[in-house]
This record gives structure tokens, sequence and C-alpha cells, in this order.
């Protein structure tokens, strides 16, 4: 669990420096700061659980097991990317992991991640469905919609809420009616769990107990993790719109730095390994950007393809 | 005539109508305190500053309650300026601006009223991908009781926001990614300029084209180099498509014979269709060759370099089809180019 949020931290972190070397466009979102709720959820599924993510996916499509070097191929809009170059960051998808996809639409995940475990329940096949969303997108109309046939369908299906404090420059306090998004699940008559967001176990083990209720038959969840965006929205946010000294208590709660040193504490990491793995996710960034870099452009006729099957 | 971007035109027709009335205001996301204290393109800069929270206000994420808000506003005396961050997202306000805000005013026998103005921008810019990128205007223009405005200057942004702004109806406001930061003259004086008048941006005997924002400048380059050859063409903005000048493009072809139109948007049902049939039934004696069109492929926006640009109209795909136009020969399908 720890490699994996080392990795995501070491992938987003690249992101500004990749701009200014125009080797992605677009737009992209850094998950820097949030790498606990992506891991510590992803690491209470199924291997063929599904996943749904948001405009800020990296980090969900690492911890449910996905490849750098076919994400990094997919920012820079090449043919060995995970959608050949069509999506880009906001777009990347990898069936073969149950991840269903990244969205550029605010909430747009949550009728696919509903929809899967609909699937789920009408074969049988005793997955479940997780749908990453912000507290932003808590707001969405797809969202109360979305809770309500989970509610009464009782779906096996996990609303993951990110709360991060921000939607771009809205704070959360301003903009969910109520206060706490968590309250929400009570009016769907489903439990609604909050969670610390910093640390990864105890999102693992609030996400693994919705996954036994989804199992069990009795319906989805809400699992509120709360967290911090660290970074802005996306690169060359400038964020007046919150200051220094706010974020300074949040920045202190690095999941990654507090996870690494408990584990050491514990007796579960030495020193040395830790150093290793770091290391060898230092030597896997860079075998992506390598990778990325040597794979052709798709050819114009492919704009063609895929329109439909 | 003082120089201002597009964004910093737009910004001025909100500022003027806002002072001149108090019944208009802003919302949308990230209208107040994103950035430069407003709007992620800048549009809506320093209106909380100066008009305060009430009238400039930030909402929550939900694209369906801020239009279905501002038509409820607008039905009973307010005159609700509503940003959609992008126009993919003008998907999400279907019912409102459809079923609502477009026929309310029918429907109750002409008793309401709606003046409302949804703004926002369409194009692809810069690997912005399938759901950043769409130019929906067309689907606008097929839905009675909506009007729909896309300036390419920023002299037309900030005259047609105007107008669009003392409209009682609800007009849809098209900006274009591309032209926020470009910059252009702008009259001191506030200017009025009605729906439904094309503007000539150069004049020429050879052929008519008629193309909005960025494609407008794609076409103007290239009429400039097809004029060192000796070519002449007529370049015709639309400005608004609800109410369109058909008019001036009749005009314009009485005297060229020819026609090509131009839209990023995808080329199937597209806006150059509809001109096309009115141009054939009032004008049809007039054309020496099929009306001609280069328009977005019909594909989704892909992300990558040079998958976007073989799906959005480049100058090559419009000297292409210029010349085919010009050389009488029927220009092919998107699909083709
Ligand atoms: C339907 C829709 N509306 C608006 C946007 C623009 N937008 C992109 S991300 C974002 C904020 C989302 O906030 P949240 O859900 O809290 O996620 P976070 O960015 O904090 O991870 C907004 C408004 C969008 N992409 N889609």
């Amino acid at each position: 669990m720890l490699r994996r949020m080392v990795l995501i931290r070491a992938f987003d972190s690249l992101l500004p420096d990749l701009y200014t070397r125009e080797l992605i466009r677009g737009s992209s979102h850094a998950a820097i700061g949030q790498e606990a709720v992506a891991v510590g959820a992803c690491a209470a599924l199924a291997p063929d659980d599904y996943i749904t993510s948001t405009h800020r996916g990296h980090g969900h499509t690492i911890a449910k097991g996905g490849d750098v070097n076919r994400m990094m191929a997919e920012l820079m809009g090449r043919e060995d990317g995970y959608c050949r170059g069509k999506g880009g960051s906001m777009h990347i998808a990898d069936f073969s992991i149950g991840m269903l996809g990244a969205n550029g639409i605010v909430g747009g995940g949550f009728g696919i991640a509903a929809g899967a475990a609909l699937s789920a329940q009408m074969r049988g096949s005793g997955q479940v469905a997780l749908c990453f969303f912000g507290d932003g997108a808590i707001n969405q109309s797809s969202f109360h919609g979305v809770a309500n046939l989970a509610g009464i369908w009782k779906l096996p299906l996990i609303l993951l809420c990110e709360d991060n404090r921000f939607a771009m420059s809205g704070r959360a306090e301003l903009m969910i009616a109520g206060g706490d998004p968590v309250k929400r699940a009570q009016a769907y008559g489903f439990p609604g769990v909050s969670v610390d967001g910093m640390d990864v176990l105890a999102v693992k083990a609030a996400v693994a107990e919705a996954h036994e209720r989804a199992l069990a038959g009795d319906g989805p969840t809400l699992v509120v993790a709360a967290c911090y965006r660290f970074q802005g929205h996306f690169s060359g946010d400038t964020q007046t719109y919150r200051t220094k000294e706010e974020m300074a208590p949040w920045l202190e709660r690095d999941p990654i730095p507090a996870f690494r040193s408990s584990l050491l504490a514990e007796g579960w990491l030495r020193e040395a390994e830790a150093d290793a793995m770091e290391e060898e996710v230092a030597t896997a960034i860079a075998a992506a950007l390598e990778f990325a870099q040597a794979s052709p452009w798709p050819e114009a006729q492919e704009a063609w393809e895929d329109v439909d099957a | 005539m003082p120089e201002m971007t597009y964004s910093e035109a737009l910004n001025l027709a909100l500022r003027e109508e806002m002072r001149r009335d108090p019944a208009v205001f802003v919302m949308g996301e990230d209208v107040a305190v994103w950035g430069d204290r407003g709007g992620v393109f800048g549009v809506t800069r320093g209106l909380a500053e100066e008009f305060g929270p009430e009238r400039v206000r930030d909402t929550p994420i939900n694209e369906e309650s801020i239009v279905g808000v501002a038509v409820g506003a607008a039905l009973t005396g307010m005159r609700p300026v509503v940003e959609i961050m992008y126009s993919d997202f003008l998907t999400l306000t279907m019912e409102p601006l459809v079923n609502q805000a477009a026929k309310l005013r029918y429907m109750f026998g002409g008793q309401a009223r709606v003046p409302l103005v949804v703004r926002t921008n369409l194009g692809a810019s810069g690997g912005k991908a399938a759901q950043h990128s769409q130019s929906l205007e067309t689907w606008m223009m097929h839905v009675p009781g909506l009007k729909v405005a896309m300036p390419s200057t920023p002299a037309d942004a900030r005259a047609l926001l105007r107008t669009a702004i003392r409209d009682d109806n609800p007009v849809v406001f098209f900006e274009h990614k591309l032209l926020y930061f470009q910059r252009g003259e702008v009259p001191e004086q506030e200017e009025s300029l009605e729906f439904g008048r094309a503007a000539v941006r150069r004049e020429g005997r050879h052929a008519t084209v008629v193309a909005a924002q960025a494609m407008l400048s794609k076409v103007l380059e290239v009429a400039r180099r097809l004029a060192s050859e000796g070519i002449d063409l007529e370049v015709i903005d639309p400005r608004t498509l609800v109410p369109f000048d058909i008019e001036t493009v009749v005009e314009s072809v009485r005297k060229t014979n020819r026609l090509l139109i131009c839209h990023e948007a995808t080329e199937r049902g597209g806006w150059a269709a509809e001109i096309a049939m009115q141009v054939g039934e009032l004008a049809f004696d007039h054309l020496d060759a099929p009306v001609a069109r280069v328009c977005g492929a019909n594909v989704p926006v892909p992300y990558s370099t040079p998958l976007e640009a073989a799906v959005v109209p480049g100058e090559a795909a419009i000297e292409q089809g210029l010349r085919a136009l010009l050389a009488g020969a029927r220009w092919g399908p998107a699909e083709i180019g």
C-alpha cells in the first residue's frame, strides 16, 4: 500500500514539469495529499470489483493496479496509452482491472458505478462497484438519483466521497447544505460513515465493512473520507481562494510520511526497505517516461476508429 | 478606440448592464472567487467586488439547478446571466433550458417572459478532449424559443452580450475558448448590435464563405493567402445563428455564385446544412456549384495532438475545400478529408 501511495505521489508530481516541457496538454488534476483514500479504498476491493473515477483519477487507476507506463503514454497522447491517445488524463480507463474510467464530467461516474452494481447484482457475480467522487460532485442531481435507486434496490455499491474541502474555488462548507456530506446517506436509508482520509488503514477498514455489506445484499454505503487537496485544482491554479495558514495544518498531516513512520515504528518495515522501495518507484517512473516518449503517435485516421462497435 | 481582449469585453458588458439594471445578476460555478476573482476564463473578474455576493453568486456544481433556478428568477422579474463553464455541460441543463425556458412564453399564451442569458464556451483547444471540446450550438438552434449568439470579436462580444441581456427571451451565448485572450478594438461608447445582422468581414467576388469564431480566423487567413493568387473571397460572420441573417448570405451568393460554410461543430446535422438548405430555397438559380461545407468530423474530439488536428477543420482543409468549390468539383464529406 505504501508503495502505491508513493507511486501516485511520484506520478502526479511530474505533471507541472510535463506541461512546461509540452509533453502533455489539456487538463490534468493531481491527487497529491489524497493518496491514502485511493489506496485504502482499493485495498479493500477484490481484483474484479469495479471502480469509477473522476477528473482527478491517476491515483485511483494506480491504486486499482493500473500500469503507469500506459497511463503516462496516454497523458502524452501516444499509441500505447490506455486509450490509444484518444482520452488523455481525464479519460483513462482499464477495463481489465475493473477501472471503468476517469470522467471529465463532475458526477459522471454515479450512474456508471450504480449501473455496474446493478449488473453485478443481476448477474449474481458477487462483484461490488465503488464510485469515487468529490465533495463538489455530491451536489449533482445524479448523486441523489443514484443514491435513491441504490437504496431501494440494495445495490452492491460503495459511494466514496473524497472530501478534500474544495471544488475548484468552492468551499465544501459553503456549498453543501446541511454541512456534513455524510448526513446525506440517512436520507436514502443506508449507512454513512466518516473516516480520516489521511489514514490509509482507516479508509481500508471503512471500505472493507461497506464491501461486506454490499456482498451480504444489504445495499450501498456512503463513505466520506476527510482529506485535502495539497496542490492547485490543476497546474496553473493560482489558489487565491485559500490561504497558506489554512493549508498548513493539513500539509502537516501528509498521509505518506505518516504511514511510513507508523510502519517503521511498528516494525512492519525497515528503513532500508523503505528507501529501496522509494528508489524502485523512482525507477518505475523514469521507465514510464521513457516508455511513453518512445511510443509512437497515433495515425490520423485512427480518429475515425471506435466511434461505434 | 481602446483595445481589449474578448474576455475583457464580455466583462465590460456585464459590468455596464449590472450598473444599469439592478435586476441583472450573475451566477455559476467559480464566477466570484476563482483565479483573479472571477471565472475560469476571467469573464466575471472583479464583478463580485463591485456588485457583492448577492448579485455575483458562486453556485454548487449542479448545472441543471443553476439554469432551472435562473428560469424561475427570470420569470419573476430578474435578469439572470448564468455561466456554464463548458458547453459540454449544457447537456446537463437540457430540461430547464429546452422544456422550460424555451417554451414557457408560448405554452402560457404569451403571459411569460424569460429574460435569461446562458453564457458558455465551445470549441476544441489544446487537448481538452471529448467532454470539454464540443460545439453544441446547432442543438440550441433546433429549439424554437431559444436565441443563439456566437460572437467572433471583442467588439461583437460586448455588443451582443449587451443585446442578449436586454432581450426578453432566453439566449444561449456561445463564446469560443480560443478567442478569450485575443485582443481587438472595442468602441469607447456602448454600442448596440441587433441580433440577426451578419458582418461581412471581407469583400470578394469569387466565392462566399460563412464562418464564425475560430473558424473565421482560419478562413480569413486562407482568404489572405488565396488573394495573392487573385482569388477573392467574401467572408461572412453570422454573429447570431438564431435569428440568422440569411439575406446577407443570399445577397453575397448572388454576386459570387458559390458558397462554402465552415463550422467546427460536427458536420452531420450541423448548421451548415440549414444554411445550405435556405440558400437552395432562396437563391438556387444563382449557384454555379453545389453548396460546400468544411466542418468538424463526425467523431468525438480526441485528445492526442495529431488526432485533434485531424478532426477539427484547419487551414489546409479549408483551402482544399475552397479550391474544390472553385474548380467546380464537389467537396466530399468530412470523413474523407
Ligand atoms: C458537470 C461539470 N461541471 C463542472 C465541471 C468543472 N469542474 C471540473 S472539476 C470541478 C470541481 C470538482 O470538485 P470535486 O467534485 O470536489 O472534486 P475535486 O476537484 O475536489 O477532486 C469542476 C467544477 C465539470 N468538469 N463537469
